[in-house]
């Protein structure tokens, strides 16, 4: 692709001295960092209000992780059941993230969702149909009606595709006006950016390198919108692509963002466990939306032994009523197969556990015996070819193993859920690397809705940043770059040191094993002494070659942002003395309502990582009063309840707007007693 | 299983290259994407190989495996004899930047050739109305995972850089395909693909839907149809006498629309809250700020 590139004074008198360490410079209004569904959404918002975008993403153009989404975008459209809507999809999330969600997040994403869906459709979508030509919605784990809109079980591709030819069509449309395709969106593919580089507090840019040459670039802008998605590579067993080195959640942290809720990290329950080369692989849970069973080696649907006390109602007790539910949904309740994702997970790793598994460590995903093998092909065309062309199993034919594989974590930068700004002027986030929407589990479904709400909000949010900025435009400072080489360059001149490869390997195994779906206090703690370990090793990697193209030299410069995130989530993990979704400890197996209201927090400090308590804002009382006393009862503490609309009489105001105050009282660090539910963790009400 | 393959894997740039012999382990299930990474950890660190998911689903690590066109993580090692020499090379209609990586911009510069969906005019979001019939024939090509080795295999272009401008190669004429089947497309496309994208070119040999990791049946599907479509419409006598009164496609007359999308929420879906109020709803709590 084309570079609109500058060079500025900067270059020219570094160029002579430094030889091929010089640095490109580019300039634009916003730069989106990440071109999976949330980038391309902010950078088209940003580019509709005016502003001159771009784009930098690690792969090509539309390889991005979200064309690995299978199952569907969840909005309440209510094509399928027309009694779905905005407000049971917002219980159906809050439920799932265990009430610790962000409940403004949540609720704008359930009232957005199906317009940014709707409006994928101008943009040349072609979504599954109803039989009245609308979208047709499926159903998936924890979403109380069929809610996701598909394309088989390629609909990440879709929106990856349908976002990336949006794209293309405005640079058309600025052709015609300017004669340049990227006088205003410009994509820099094969781009890693490797630092923020801030003028006091605020952005001014940021500074990396493009891949296949190693060129050294510097993008100018003062509004950077980080799309970078999550963190799998640093686990072993993971459905993520190489890209998921939590290069976001680093790069927030070293501009003095702050990361919350890292120790929820989710684990799907169904990967692929053989062959072990595809391990960790995804197996879509449309599967179990579309009547796939899950049986231990005995042929038990042992789902039904896993239906926790605060699903009780919601979910069938005999194979009969779950079976019924497929065609019959108003009358009878959802299979356990479709329990969130947390569940599903545990009951596998137990049935494992407990000797009950299938030969490859996982158990069996059943759809053949519950449906004709056209059926399977037509309905789950790129499942039935990736079990034929990965592993030569014929789903249509047996069963699957599956088992879980780390997927997608729901600690993340945090923002304000209406701008999606983090705490450092001019940063942003959406996607996977913002936290705070899903709580301690996202849903199925609910995270390609995200990208598109929070994409949406992001580029909006940085346009009218951009806008009151006025003439205080901040400018990036020599030193700042100049620092930013060094550290680049670093791996390239070490010598004899350690491999990357080695160190990168070390760094997974630690966290797979040590911090992964079950934890203990003990395992987390020898995580964290292996992790500080690698930390002085990791300074010390050294590649061969030159920088053109050159992968060993990429995963050196990555390893320190893996580190970084993995202590992060080692470190909350540790802290949070109780299970709750995406976080399960051995030793503190229950949920615990006081620790409802703690968020984790990381920021660094002199360059370490530091951990604090902060308070949950108490939720708004019209959101409160849309679930039923009797279900809050079993997250919340008894303090919190007043004010529910079931205390007559009515009109009487809850404390939610105190939460401000209570929160700031409440943040306080770890070292000076963050006790759960002591009196400095009010949080509101 | 277990065993050391012989390898001989294409290493060199622009400059020029050569095949370099390797000794590696295999283990059980492996597919050739497995041997060009346990290469990079253990022999060859800096050796360069384009991948993402690993899964078939990004059509990223297109290369010629024993000289054919495949993708590298849908290669299983067990489709060769363990005493089999495999050769690795990068695909070859696209310029090699290093070792197993190429500069496929071609395919790039072509796709933003291609005009975008014209909706209809006066449709609202959600309103759209499809039959799955008629979206199903375009949703076999939007099933595409741009790996491009049907543009890599394509004779129109793998041996003839000429024939690279005025040729835009099998995805992207059915990329015009896709858009003229989809049912709400207001644009008629028939002679873009003759006339600007180089369909005459196209003699249908089918090398594209033979090497297709999606199966896509892109000759039968798309471009045969498309060819049949142009070949009505030309000799269309009414075509004929409409073209030379009106000036082709006013629609191309789009103005930018720069409409926010923001604007535009869409039917209400029951939320109390309008889509482009980007700010605060009330003063919140400084904790989440």
């Amino acid at each position: 692709m084309t570079d609109p590139g500058t060079t500025t004074a900067f270059e020219a008198s570094e160029a002579e001295a430094t030889g091929d360490t010089a640095v490109t410079h580019h300039t634009y209004d916003v730069v989106v960092i990440g071109a999976g569904g949330a980038g391309l959404r902010a950078a088209i918002e940003a580019r509709l209000r005016g502003k001159r975008v771009a784009i930098i993403c690690k792969s090509l153009f539309g390889k991005a992780h979200t064309v690995m989404a299978e199952g569907g975008i969840a909005a309440s459209m209510g094509n399928a059941n027309p009694r779905d809507n905005w407000e049971v999809h917002f219980r159906d999330t809050m439920r799932g993230g265990k009430f610790l969600n962000n409940w403004r997040m949540a609720e704008l994403h359930a009232k957005e969702a199906p317009q940014r869906v709707w409006e994928l459709e101008t943009y040349g979508a072609l979504f599954d149909r109803t039989p009245d030509g609308k979208i047709s919605q499926r159903n998936f784990g924890g979403h109380n009606f069929p809610r996701l809109a598909h394309v088989g079980d390629r609909t990440g591709l879709e929106l990856i595709r349908t976002l990336q030819q949006k794209i293309v069509s405005l640079q058309q449309e600025d052709f015609a006006r300017s004669g340049d395709y990227e006088s205003d969106l410009a994509v820099f593919h094969e781009y890693t950016i490797t630092e923020l580089l801030k003028d006091g507090d605020r952005i001014a840019g940021a500074f990396g390198y493009r891949r296949p040459t190693g060129e050294l670039v510097c993008f100018h802008a003062a509004a950077v919108v980080l799309a970078t998605g999550g963190v799998g590579k640093s686990f072993k067993v993971t459905s993520n692509s190489w890209e998921y080195t939590g290069d976001g959640h680093a790069l927030a942290m070293r501009a003095g963002a702050k990361l919350l809720n890292m120790e929820f990290v989710q684990f799907h329950p169904t990967g692929m466990v053989w062959p072990p080369s595809v391990k960790g692989i995804l197996v879509t849970e449309s599967v179990r939306g579309d009547g796939g069973v899950l049986k231990n080696s005995e042929g038990e649907r042992f789902m039904f032994n896993y239906i926790p006390e605060v699903f009780r109602e919601q979910y069938a007790t005999s194979e009969d009523e779950g079976d019924r539910w497929y065609t019959d949904a108003d009358n009878n309740r959802r299979p356990p197969e479709l329990l969130p994702r947390d569940e599903v997970a545990r009951a596998i790793n137990n049935e494992v556990k407990e000797g009950r598994g299938s030969p490859a460590g996982g158990v069996y995903l059943d759809v053949s015996s519950r449906m004709s093998a056209a059926e399977i092909t037509k309905r789950l065309p790129s499942m039935y070819h990736q079990f034929k062309e990965l592993a030569d199993v014929d789903i249509t034919a047996g069963p699957m193993e599956v088992g879980p594989t780390c997927h997608y974590v729901m600690g993340g930068v945090e923002v304000d859920p209406d701008t999606a700004a983090s705490a450092v002027p001019g940063l942003f986030a959406a996607g996977e690397v913002a936290g705070g929407m899903h709580g301690s589990n996202r849903l199925g479904g609910n995270s390609l809705s995200d990208l598109l709400v929070f994409g949406c909000r992001a580029g909006a949010g940085a346009a009218a940043y951009l806008d009151g900025l006025g003439d205080t435009v901040p400018t990036v400072s020599d030193e700042s770059v100049t620092a930013a080489r060094e550290d680049v360059l670093r791996p390239i001149q070490n010598s004899g040191g350690e491999n990357a490869y080695t160190v990168h390997q070390e760094l997974q195994q630690t966290m797979n094993d040590l911090v992964g779906i079950i934890r203990k206090a003990d395992e987390m703690e020898l995580a964290l002494k292996k992790l500080h370990e690698l930390a002085d090793r990791i300074p010390r990697v050294a590649v061969d070659g030159r920088r053109a193209y050159n992968p060993g030299w990429h995963l050196a410069l990555d390893l320190r942002n893996m580190l970084m995130v993995s202590e992060c989530i080692a470190m909350a993990a540790l802290e949070r003395q109780e299970s709750r979704g995406g976080h399960t400890r051995d030793d503190y197996p229950t949920m615990d309502e006081n620790w409802r209201r703690e968020l984790l927090v990381c920021s660094l400090r002199d360059g370490e990582v530091t951990l604090e308590h902060q308070g949950q804002p108490a939720m708004r009382s019209d959101l409160f009063d849309l679930f039923e006393m009797d279900e809050l009862k079993k997250y919340y503490t008894g303090d919190e309840l007043g004010g529910h609309r079931s205390d007559a009489p009515r009109g009487t105001e809850r404390g939610t707007e105190d939460a401000g105050d209570e929160a700031e009282r409440s943040s306080t660090s770890v070292e000076t007693g963050g006790d759960p539910g002591g009196e400095l963790t009010g949080g509101g009400a | 299983m277990g065993y050391q393959a012989k390898f001989k894997v294409w290493r060199g740039d622009a400059e020029g290259g050569d095949f370099v012999d390797y000794r590696v382990d295999v283990e059980e299930g492996e597919v050739v994407l497995d041997i060009m990474h346990r290469l990079q950890a253990t022999q060859a660190g800096d050796m360069a190989v384009r991948w993402n998911c690993k899964a078939g689903k990004c059509g990223s690590c297109s290369a010629e495996v024993n000289g054919r066109p495949r993708l590298m993580c849908m290669t299983r090692m067990s489709t060769f004899g363990e005493d089999e020499e495999i050769s690795v090379a990068p695909i070859r209609t696209f310029p090699v930047i290093r070792d197993l990586v190429t500069d496929v911009d071609f395919n790039y510069t072509k796709a933003r050739e291609v005009p975008a969906f014209a909706p209809p005019e006066g449709v609202a979001p959600g309103e759209y109305r499809m039959s799955q019939v008629d979206v199903e024939r375009s949703q076999e090509f939007r099933k595409c995972i741009e790996c491009f080795l049907c543009q890599n295999v394509c004779h129109v272009v793998r041996d003839h850089e000429e024939n690279k401008e005025p040729f835009s190669g099998p995805r992207y004429l059915m990329r015009i395909a896709e858009l003229d089947m989809h049912p709400l497309d207001v644009r008629n496309r028939k002679e873009d693909a003759q006339e600007d994208h180089g369909l005459g070119y196209c003699n249908i040999t089918k090398c594209c839907t033979e090497v297709c990791p999606e199966h896509i049946k892109i000759t039968d599907n798309a471009l045969i149809p498309m060819k049949e479509r142009v070949v009505d419409r030309k000799y269309d006598p009414l075509v004929w006498l409409g073209k030379k009164i009106f000036k082709r496609q006013e629609l191309e007359k789009r103005g930018p629309a720069g409409a926010r999308s923001l604007d535009a929420p869409g039917p209400d879906n029951g939320s109390a809250l309008d889509a482009d109020r980007i700010g605060h709803i009330e003063e919140r709590g400084g904790a989440q700020a």
